[in-house]
């Protein structure tokens, strides 16, 4: 099996935004990777490894869609455990979700892919919309929003938790599919592949990167491929008109009395 | 030692950050009170090659130069408790004697297993009698057949009570420099016991303890290098260990810096902010004026350390200015907090009472400046 999982580099969301220009500045930002592309790695890992051996099940490729220098990202996702990476050298900014999809549908059908394991969205500009976008590219059924996956290795099919307003939705999906992921898949039983024990509790969260993996990771390989190469044209439909941030709110006013209050808000605030 | 690029030590800051968050900062303040961490935790540790930085990958560890090394002080150094440090990484000490005398079967033997954090290595040089006078040191290993007796007794032995594994300095020969080996003693060798020196004044969550040899007959396979030749790899580990105890020196005092940037901002007195007022705001800039230049020179001399130089008359005065550095910012640092600063629970109350063991530790100022300047040929 092999599984190819999305990574896209972010500012820092604990960081404050700096607004120039009509837009935002990224010129001293600290890049970060996707959480939810954290909790997408994590998952393809738990799906890859079997705890207690040394078997692996799945193939794991990273994917990073962005200029070749910037891979810091990758890397790091290669040090968790993935088995390799795939870089499309190309500048973020003249992509918009549906070419970045072609992209990675592209590459999904190069490495004859069975599962791309991907965020939810990205924590940037909440789009929420590639993932899909891709299985409906690859014509490949889908789960969003998985908060659970089963691999059931013998009928080559994922069962998928999702969690949705008025429950838990639980689908079976043959593959090859497209799974996107929330927070919960990444708790301590969320992910089962048929080998691991299912009584394994993994530690919560996206693991860690060990030092043996961060000296490996420069060590695996990465190839860089140019957008030609997978027959995509770069481009974009979207244009940004601006970027501007929310207005300050102005102070609030403190009343001594109920009966002041019940005056502002009915008279002034008009709520009432 | 390689040396690693930027994007590595970034890469290592992040391992090292999300493994304080998770397995350090939801107890520190525990652990310090119950006197000590448990065993689990150098298992963790050493799971995630942290215990291995900069020792060599096939006994288990991962690249890692001087620099890095002072990448994981910092990052450790923000739990404001030293005494997870020193005992987390006792090892840091007592295993490099094992790599720079021992053979390849010694380091097969006491090296990976440390690492991987099954076991604790400790160092034990200071006697009662005394410490950075090493050439007088008075526990003796006398030879009997493949065994070496040692009688006598080492103190202030960080993880002295939990260590598996100590590399002693013995005397093996005639008094002085020349007369001096190592020897490792595994817990459980008869005739070697402990007593824990619980009652300090700082890092409460690191044990420290007096060990008695008392006709304590260890393997002559447990002897490291060659006889009388244990005084280069004594001198060897002060170097690093001095470097470590400036870098942590420093670490602490920008977390005096950083709490009380904090604390002065949050805190009203009179109707203001304790940071809108001149005083605090000189206080706090005095206090950065501290530790940039000693940061600076941290740096420069681990670089030069990775490139091959030991500068030790640099090393011993960074190691003075370091700890002068941190006893002033957390001088501060309390006074800032006023009475908030004398209640436990705190890291800049914590780390005003750790002040003066790194000023004594591996090394006191005095030993320092002497040492100094007989480098600097006076």
């Amino acid at each position: 099996m092999k599984i190819l999982v999305c990574v896209k580099r972010i500012p820092d969301p604990d960081e404050s935004l700096k607004f120039a220009g009509g837009g935002l500045d990224y010129s001293a930002s600290k890049w970060v990777p996707n959480a939810f592309d954290e909790y997408a790695i994590e998952t393809a890992l738990r799906l890859a490894e079997v705890v207690g051996g040394t078997q692996r099940l799945a193939e794991v490729i990273v994917l990073g869609i962005g200029p070749e220098s910037q891979r810091q990202q990758l890397t790091q996702f290669l040090a968790m455990g993935a088995d390799r990476g795939i870089i499309v050298d190309a500048d973020p900014d003249k992509l918009d979700t549906a070419t970045v999809s072609k992209l990675i549908a592209a590459v999904f059908k190069k490495e004859a892919a069975d599962l791309l394991i991907a965020g939810k969205l990205s924590q940037d500009n909440e789009g929420g919309q590639v993932p899909q976008r891709v299985a409906g590219l690859l014509d490949v059924p889908q789960a969003s929003f998985a908060a659970t996956v089963e691999w059931d290795q013998a009928a080559k099919a994922l069962t998928v938790g999702r969690e949705v307003d008025d429950g838990v939705e639980v689908k079976r999906v043959p593959l090859p599919a497209v799974v996107s992921v929330d927070l919960r898949i990444v708790l301590p039983k969320s992910v089962k592949n048929g080998s691991t024990p299912a009584t394994h509790a993994y530690q919560e969260g996206p693991r860690l990167a060990s030092l043996k993996g961060i000296t490996m990771a420069k060590r695996k390989p990465v190839a860089v491929l140019k957008p030609s190469d997978l027959g995509v044209a770069v481009g974009t439909n979207e244009q940004v008109v601006g970027v501007a941030a929310p207005p300050a709110r102005k102070a609030g006013q403190k009343v001594k009395t109920v009966e002041e209050l019940f005056e502002k808000l009915t008279k002034e605030a008009k709520v009432i | 030692m390689s040396v690693l690029d930027d994007a590595d030590r970034e890469a290592l800051r992040g391992t090292l950050r999300g493994f304080i968050e998770r397995e350090v900062m939801p107890h520190i303040d525990a652990w310090e009170e119950a006197g000590g961490f448990p065993r689990e935790l150098y298992r963790r540790a050493g799971e995630l090659g942290i215990l291995g930085l900069g020792f060599p990958e096939e006994l288990g560890g991962s690249p890692g130069d001087s620099t890095s090394l002072v990448v994981l002080c910092e990052e450790f150094a923000r739990t404001g408790a030293g005494g997870l440090i020193a005992g987390l990484f006792s090892h840091g000490i007592g295993l490099p004697p094992i790599l720079n005398l021992g053979d390849d079967a010694q380091k097969r033997r006491f090296v990976p297993d440390v690492l991987a954090g099954h076991k604790v290595a400790a160092l034990a040089v200071t006697e009662p009698s005394g410490g950075s006078d090493v050439a007088n040191l008075k526990t003796v290993a006398r030879r009997d057949g493949d065994h070496y007796v040692v009688h006598g007794s080492k103190t202030f032995i960080t993880s002295g009570m939990q260590a598996d594994l100590v590399t002693v300095a013995v005397r093996t020969g005639p008094t002085g420099l020349g007369g001096i080996s190592l020897l490792v003693v595994e817990a459980g060798t008869p005739g070697f016991t402990r007593t824990a020196l619980d009652k300090k004044m700082g890092w409460w969550c690191s044990d420290t303890a007096t060990l008695y040899f008392d006709d304590c007959r260890v393997p002559a396979a447990n002897l490291l290098g060659e006889e009388n030749h244990g005084f280069l790899g004594i001198m060897q580990n002060f170097n690093r260990e001095r470097l470590m105890l400036a870098a942590m020196a420093i670490a602490f005092a920008q977390v005096c810096l950083d709490e009380s940037i904090a604390y002065a901002r949050q805190r009203e007195t009179f109707g203001k902010p304790l940071a809108t007022r001149q005083v605090i705001r000189h206080k706090l800039v005095d206090m950065a004026t501290r530790i940039h230049p000693v940061r600076t020179w941290l740096y420069a001399l681990a670089r030069r350390i990775d490139a091959g130089e030991w500068p030790i008359a640099e090393i011993c005065m960074l190691k003075n200015a370091a700890t002068q550095c941190v006893e002033f910012c957390a001088k501060e640092g309390v006074q800032i907090f006023g009475g908030a600063g004398f209640i436990r629970g705190n890291k800049v109350e914590r780390i005003y009472r750790e002040t003066k063991v790194l000023a004594i530790g591996g090394g006191a100022e005095e030993i320092m400046k002497d040492l100094a300047a007989k480098q600097m040929g006076l």
